[in-house]
């Protein structure tokens, strides 16, 4: 226990923290949370963008101090950095698993050829419609086998 | 060679510049462009930008000691106080014309950003390599863009050479470089954009191949972006982007 409160709270609280435009992923899920330290009962998270332009960073700034107003009495402070830059790679297993189930189709390793699979039917040949989707982090596919019309998650 | 806060500021204003003005001239496109993924993919480029050229103003104000904010740099400043290359303000014209101006603009970008991601400072180094990542995406469209229409149809492939042509006498600016770039190189700080030149050359030389279009000949290039000294315009950009700041300063949403 410190001044402010349980650091295990703090964690479980940001637990609660989705994306605002993937509300199926928490932050810690999609490698957003970076860091989480006291002292004394100063909070400081850490966080990073996803892309340099994401316009959910305030969303997210506001949605965790709101979540963490019950479990931390000290100072909040949400700091941002840039370094080491954001990567598909720090996607959590869990969170893939959970974007394929949402329709979603999760990033591949980055530095292989991306293997697209339909999120519904599994086809492995989906075809690139739009290299830009529904948000700067996601391309818009369809699928060549049953003709679903997914996002897939760019891995970068 | 030693640098100052005052040659650190400007620099990074130049590439903050850049990054805004393009961004704004992407916006022109929103809800006009020739269809609605291309109406998405230019607004995220737009959006991109915009999130390098506030990265860009913040880390130049934190230098300046927070005197500024990044809508300062934004909103408040005249047109000769804009230091970005004569390339990003070009208007729109048609489709090919902005797909030129992007491919001219990323393959030079590409370069600046890899080289910025060694920058001696860290927080530099940290937003070249996460822009690094943006850029290259945008590359891989605006190639893939000028290749479908220079290898498209009669139309395609005419519009897409004018658009090539009518833009080369901006590109020499990209590489051209002064002493504030050589300067910055120097000190480890930042890069200077003459060293880019061939990794852009190669670049562009491989898409207009590949697009079945041919490289202008070099002839006379425009300079002064740098210094202030702008097209006519950025003035038109910059009225209809300040307007209501100007208009109600402070306001917020």
């Amino acid at each position: 226990m410190t001044p402010g409160g349980d650091l295990a709270d703090v964690r479980a609280a940001l637990d609660s923290v989705t994306d605002p435009e993937i509300p199926v992923l928490t932050i810690r899920d999609l490698g957003i949370l970076r860091d989480v330290s006291a002292e004394g009962d100063a909070l400081t998270v850490t966080i990073t963008p996803t892309y340099s332009g994401c316009p959910a960073m305030d969303t997210i700034r506001a949605d965790i101090r709101s979540a963490l107003s019950d479990v931390w009495t000290g100072s909040v402070e949400i700091a941002t950095v840039m370094w080491p830059a954001w990567t598909t790679d720090w996607m959590s297993e869990d969170g893939k698993r959970k974007l394929a189930a949402f329709g979603i189709a999760p990033p591949g390793p980055t530095g292989e050829a991306d293997a697209v699979l339909c999120p519904r039917c599994r086809s492995d040949g989906p075809v690139l419609v739009s290299r830009f989707g529904s948000t700067a982090c996601k391309a818009l596919y369809v699928c060549d086998s049953c003709g679903e019309p997914f996002d897939h998650f760019k891995a970068i | 060679m030693t640098t100052s806060t005052a040659d650190h500021v400007t620099y990074l204003v130049r590439h903050a510049d850049d990054c805004l003005v393009l961004a704004q001239r992407l916006g022109e496109w929103s809800s006009r462009a020739p269809d609605l993924e291309e109406d998405i993919a230019l607004t995220n480029t737009a959006l991109d930008l915009l999130g390098q050229a506030r990265s860009l103003y913040t880390m130049a104000s934190e230098r300046e000691g927070g005197g500024r904010t990044e809508d300062d740099f934004a909103y408040f400043r005249t047109e000769r106080e804009f230091s970005n290359l004569l390339l990003v303000e070009q208007p729109n014209g048609d489709f090919g014309l902005t797909m030129a101006r992007q491919l001219f603009f990323d393959a030079y970008q590409l370069s600046l950003w890899e080289s910025l991601s060694t920058s001696s400072e860290r927080t530099l180094a940290g937003i070249a390599a996460k822009a690094v990542k943006e850029t290259r995406y945008h590359f891989r469209h605006s190639s893939a863009w000028v290749i479908r229409l220079g290898d498209g149809t009669a139309e395609s492939h005419d519009r897409m050479q004018a658009g090539i042509d009518a833009l080369w006498r901006f590109t020499g600016e990209l590489h051209a470089g002064d002493e504030l770039d050589r300067a910055i190189a120097a000190s480890g700080f930042g890069a200077d954009p003459a060293g880019f030149a061939e990794a852009w050359d190669a670049r562009i030389d491989k898409v207009l191949g590949e697009a079945t279009l041919h490289r202008p000949e070099d002839a006379f290039q425009r300079t002064g972006g740098r210094t202030g000294v702008h097209t006519e315009h950025l003035g038109l950009l910059l009225a209809e982007m300040q307007v209501l700041q100007r208009t109600y300063p402070g306001l917020v949403w």
